[in-house]
């Protein structure tokens, strides 16, 4: 994974996977604790304990297509090797958590790419889930749901080409407000 | 164009996306439109899906062309992701591998609008871990 936006349309996947209808990410950057924690959670079908310990391991997946599942190794990998840390909570028929912690100036933490079109592309290809995303740099914070930019729209579906294009661009600019680079 | 910033902004372009939509409404059945699926697990993302992805929905946006595009799992070509899968409507589904942002407009010129086909699709009866 090129950087940090390529974990979170993976980590996406596996919210969508368990029949998520609401699917969270926090972002948040502090440059004074140094450190930079993305927080997934979501309301799908959630795993038992045994499970929730398995899924870090590479040869653990519950697909039957192949049998390897790299996901949240290679995101546990990438956290650890920064000197961040790495945890999933998860309860059966609840929903599952996952949080990745890197140390923010850490050479080998990946830069955040491109989030605006990953959250974008994942929210209008699955437009029966309830997306939400918050950014936080220091003492600022941005919030994106596309709840909220649904009724703006009224009856304008989310996965038309152009509102494609303008919630990037949304995206985009108020990262850019908060002072989020994204290529860092 | 205005630039859109905020809910508001996005508000205000209502009226623009509605008039866009109208337009392609004649065509609106979901089964008379193509649909291209793009595998995006971790395979497909480490191997450029999202970028593949990207260019289907510019492409089909910029000429004009009636097609969703979602997202799909793994289907267990992880040997040659990126993969997409194209369902133009009347036919069977057809999996191309190996879909990089060139082979992607290749696919929508010679497959999407003439109906050609591209080097890499998948074989229908190709077996995964599963069925064998």
């Amino acid at each position: 994974m090129k950087d940090l936006s390529m974990h979170i349309m993976d980590i996406f996947q596996n919210s969508i996977s368990a029949n998520a209808t609401v699917i969270s990410l926090d972002i948040v950057e502090d440059t004074h604790a140094n450190f930079l924690t993305l927080v997934f959670s979501d309301n799908g079908k959630g795993m038992t304990k045994e499970m929730a310990k398995q899924v870090t391991d590479p040869y653990f997946t519950t697909r039957t297509t192949r049998n390897v599942g790299l996901g949240l190794p290679l995101l546990k990998q990438n956290a650890e090797r920064t000197g961040g840390s790495f945890s999933v909570e998860s309860r059966e028929g609840l929903g599952t958590k996952v949080t990745a912690r890197f140390v923010l100036d850490h050479l080998d933490r990946p830069v955040l790419g491109d989030i605006p079109g990953t959250v974008v592309l994942t929210a209008t290809a699955n437009t029966k889930i309830t997306f939400i995303y918050t950014h936080t740099k220091d003492s600022k914070k941005y919030c994106f749901s596309t709840s909220e930019v649904q009724e703006a729209l009224g009856d304008v579906p989310l996965n038309d080409p152009l509102v494609y294009q303008y919630l990037r661009e949304m995206i985009a600019e108020n990262l850019n407000d908060i002072g989020v680079t994204l290529t860092s | 164009m205005e630039k859109i910033k905020s809910l508001a902004d996005l508000r205000k372009m209502q009226e623009n996306l509605r008039a866009n939509i109208d337009l392609r409404e004649k065509s609106n059945e979901p089964d008379k439109r193509i649909q291209v699926k793009v595998a995006m697990a971790t395979c497909g993302i480490a191997s450029g899906a999202k970028e593949v992805m990207e260019v289907f929905i510019e492409e089909f946006t910029k000429r004009n062309i009636d097609a969703v595009v979602t997202q799909t799992g793994c289907m267990g070509y992880c040997y040659a992701e990126p993969t997409v899968e194209i369902t133009k409507p009347g036919n069977e589904p057809i999996t191309f591998g190996y879909v990089d942002v060139k082979k992607a407009s290749k696919i929508i010129d010679k497959y999407v609008l003439n109906n050609e086909l591209v080097d890499g699709i998948i074989p229908v009866n190709y077996e995964t871990i599963d069925n064998k």
